[in-house]
């Protein structure tokens, strides 16, 4: 066994899990970690800004390459910054691996300098955590928290290492020695089920294919199998905002997104189905609307890793607990070995229906000559990005994150990072140099409203030190437009606090933190300056002047039925109270 | 059979429990027995769980019950509708520490224990009535003053509420019970 510091064994372990980079902050309680980083070049560290910042950074690294995060700062401050981020990994089942200082064992408890219950803290937040108290299970324990990270539905988890444990010395143990307890998820599908559910598909008349995270987390041969399957069969298929990209907008499939600001044509068919097949999706309750009213007609198969997520908000008829790639291969077997049958009459009134709710064009909104529409603006974006393989889009949270769902097509899975089920506004700055440190040469943009952008702008400094050509492109409108939005629709019209009135001048900040701004506010020049951005080697501040009052649809209000949307041209009526009985 | 019941194919795989209509809207009691690793915090992640989730517990206990493999045993009485059970029992499951969750409840008959200690103060005819009923409910006497007995009693947790009603009126003045430990019946 190699003796080696505690210190040293971090470092070590992170380069036998094959780790190479991880996002920081410095403080007294890691010092001895960070000596060590110093005296190696395998893993690069990025110095962020904040701690929330190096979260969402490891988020967007591992949402964009499929590999954990990993995460190092101190103890105290150092971790309860991190936690939002943590929390936000939790909620969209990201792996990350979170390293944490902590003052010495024998001042735990004691209320010390830079002190706090890092381990009871993050209990809620993670997946697993874990207080090392001697060095011999330093790391074991890293070890460990990789397997816990990756495996099953993946999600953050937490080590927190005194002080005196870096210090000291001890004996290290490989990962391929470190053992990997009892901890080893199901990942076959019960085959009686997959059975039942091919029976199913073989003799539905409105089928509908609903899927999420789950079959990007899964990996690429859960996005190769979907494809197969949806083409083999011509079901229609729509996502959830996390699961964007792992079946392509351009597919002829496609339904587009559903959920609370998701297509027509998509809730829609997800309400009139008579069989919808759930893969890696959670039926959140942006998805759902209404519980009781959620597609009262259908038979639901479910298929989820997290035998928690069976069951929990919406009973379904035939639950499959595994790994959306292994059971998706068994699917498409058992489907092919029983003659590949599919009802093809039921089948086509069923997309001669859908084609019906595609006629009402749901998105269509009114565009101006005089100020940019924010639909508009990623329209362009989109016009003149979308034959960019490299493409990578992060978001941070509001209206603008809904339109670049809507306006945005995603062709391949890990190309989408955005904060889905905690709702993070600050996730797409810090996210998107996460994307850019993993992808060097890629395109990344973060699409931002000024709100979200301002809580985490400090990172702009990390982008410029490590050079990456991140591109924040900014639809201004100088609210806090989802809040402005619901305060429209629900509140009469009483704007409490939606806006600010001491925005800063965004081309002179670009300028400050040493990178390139960009001002557009006539839709006449919004390609060229779009194109400039795309031009410039180095990170953009975007300034993206848009209409101040755009509302976004469609919706389906809070507490309605998922059939009940709101479209643009009944929000009027709707605010005047004739839709609120 | 499972026809007239209107019983889904496929739903009832492992247990009984799984016929009865999942949208039910009857509180159900149901004893878990969860085998964790002996870990700091593995009971904080239970509690926290059950809080964090907004579940309840009646009774919690918890103690080591192999020393060489180093696992608790953590016995729970909890109460909900069978979805809410049925979602106890996965998260549960998801809790890394954890090996095993049963519903002694739906896995076949078990039994029931419960330790408590009463504290009855008294004199005279009290005192001797508080003496013969410890003696019919089979409890011990642990500890005796001139004025007071401390009696420790096992059994159901009916049993023991049984024996606190009847102590009352006869001074009790303090008691302390265990919660409840269960195993289910045959090897």
């Amino acid at each position: 066994m190699t003796q080696m510091t505690g210190a040293k064994m971090v470092v070590q372990a992170l380069k036998d899990q094959g780790v190479e980079v991880i996002f920081g902050y410095p403080g007294g309680a890691v010092l001895p970690i960070y000596d060590e980083l110093f005296m190696q070049n395998d893993i690069q560290h990025i110095l962020v800004r904040h701690e929330q910042g190096a979260v969402h950074m490891a988020e967007g690294y591992a949402r964009s390459t499929g590999k954990p995060g990993v995460v190092l700062v101190t103890s105290g401050p150092g971790a309860t910054n991190a936690v939002t981020g943590i929390t936000d990994a939790l909620m969209d089942s990201i792996p990350l691996v979170v390293l944490t200082g902590q003052v010495p064992t024998f001042m735990v408890g004691n209320d010390a300098f830079q002190e706090a219950d890092t381990v009871g803290i993050t209990r809620p937040c993670t997946k697993h955590n874990w207080l090392v108290k001697e060095t011999d299970r330093l790391a074991h324990t890293i070890h460990q928290a990789f397997h816990v990270a990756t495996s099953g539905r993946p999600g953050p988890v937490l080590v927190d290492i005194p002080k005196d444990v870096q210090f000291a010395t001890g004996s290290y143990v490989p990962p391929r020695e470190a053992g990997n307890a009892h901890y080893q998820p199901q990942v076959k599908g019960d085959r009686e089920m997959i059975t039942r559910l091919v029976e199913a598909m073989e003799t539905a008349e409105r089928p509908i294919f609903y899927t999420g995270g789950g079959v990007i987390n899964s990996g690429d041969a859960a996005t190769q199998l979907l494809r197969e399957l949806v083409e083999a069969t011509g079901f229609p298929i729509t996502s959830t905002l996390m699961g964007l990209g792992a079946y392509p907008a351009s597919g002829k499939n496609w339904l587009g997104m559903l959920g609370m600001h998701g297509l027509y044509e998509a809730n829609l068919a997800m309400h009139d189905c008579d069989l919808m097949i759930n893969i890696g999706a959670r039926f959140d309750d942006r998805i759902t609307g209404r519980v009781a009213d959620f597609s009262p007609g259908s038979r639901k198969a479910h298929i989820d890793i997290d035998p928690s997520s069976i069951n929990k908000t919406i009973r379904v008829d035939m639950p499959i607990i595994g790994d959306v790639a292994h059971v998706l291969e068994d699917m498409l077997r058992i489907w092919k070995s029983r003659g590949r049958k599919i009802n093809k009459e039921g089948l086509a009134r069923w997309w001669a229906q859908i084609a019906e709710w595609r006629a009402v064009e749901c998105l269509r909104y009114r565009n101006s000559d005089t100020v940019i529409k924010p639909q508009y603006a990623l329209q362009r974006l989109e016009a003149l990005t979308r034959h960019r393989a490299d493409r990578y889009i992060c978001t941070e949270v509001g209206q603008h994150q809904m339109w670049a769902a809507q306006f945005l097509g995603f062709e391949a899975p890990n190309r989408w990072m955005t904060s889905g089920g905690l709702g993070t506004m600050g996730y797409g700055l810090p996210a998107s140099i996460g994307v850019q440190i993993a992808h060097p040469e890629a395109l990344v943009i973060n699409v931002a409203g000024e709100g979200s952008w301002l809580m985490n702008m400090q990172e702009m400094g990390t982008a410029i030190q490590y050079r990456t050509p991140v591109k924040q492109f900014i639809l201004n409108n100088e609210r806090l437009g989802m809040v402005r939005q619901w305060q429209s629709l629900l509140h009469g019209n009483r704007y409490s606090h939606s806006w600010s009135e001491a925005l800063p001048d965004f081309v002179k900040l670009a300028e400050a933190f040493g990178c390139k701004g960009i001002r557009c506010s006539d839709p006449a020049d919004l390609d060229d300056a779009i194109a400039e951005m795309l031009a410039y080697d180095g990170p953009v501040i975007f300034d993206c002047l848009v209409e101040k009052h755009e509302d976004c649809f469609p919706m389906i209000p809070s507490g309605r039925a998922h059939n009940d949307m709101l479209l643009a041209a009944d929000a009027e009526a709707f605010k005047q109270g004739a839709a609120l009985v | 059979m499972a026809a007239a019941l209107n019983i889904q194919k496929g739903t009832s795989k492992h247990s009984a429990y799984d016929l009865r209509d999942p949208n039910s809207d009857v509180i159900e009691r149901h004893t878990l027995a969860v085998i964790v690793d002996n870990e700091p915090g593995v009971l904080a992640r239970v509690i926290g769980l059950f809080s964090g989730r907004g579940y309840n517990i009646d009774s919690l206990t918890v103690a080591e019950v192999d020393h060489t493999g180093h696992t608790s045993r953590i016995t729970i009485v909890t109460v909900g509708t069978p979805a809410v059970i049925e979602q106890i029992k996965a998260q549960l499951g998801r809790i890394v520490p954890v090996h095993e969750v049963h519903d002694l409840t739906v896995e076949g008959p078990s039994v029931e224990r419960e330790l408590a200690l009463f504290k009855v103060a008294g004199a005279g005819e009290k005192r001797v009535e508080s003496l013969r009923l410890a003696d019919i409910f089979r409890a011990n006497v642990v500890d005796s003053t001139l004025e007071s007995f401390v009696f420790e009693i096992t059994g159901t947790p009916q049993k023991v509420d049984a024996f606190a009603e009847l102590m009352r009126p006869l001074g009790l003045v303090e008691m302390a019970r265990t919660g409840i430990a269960a195993l289910s019946r045959g090897a």
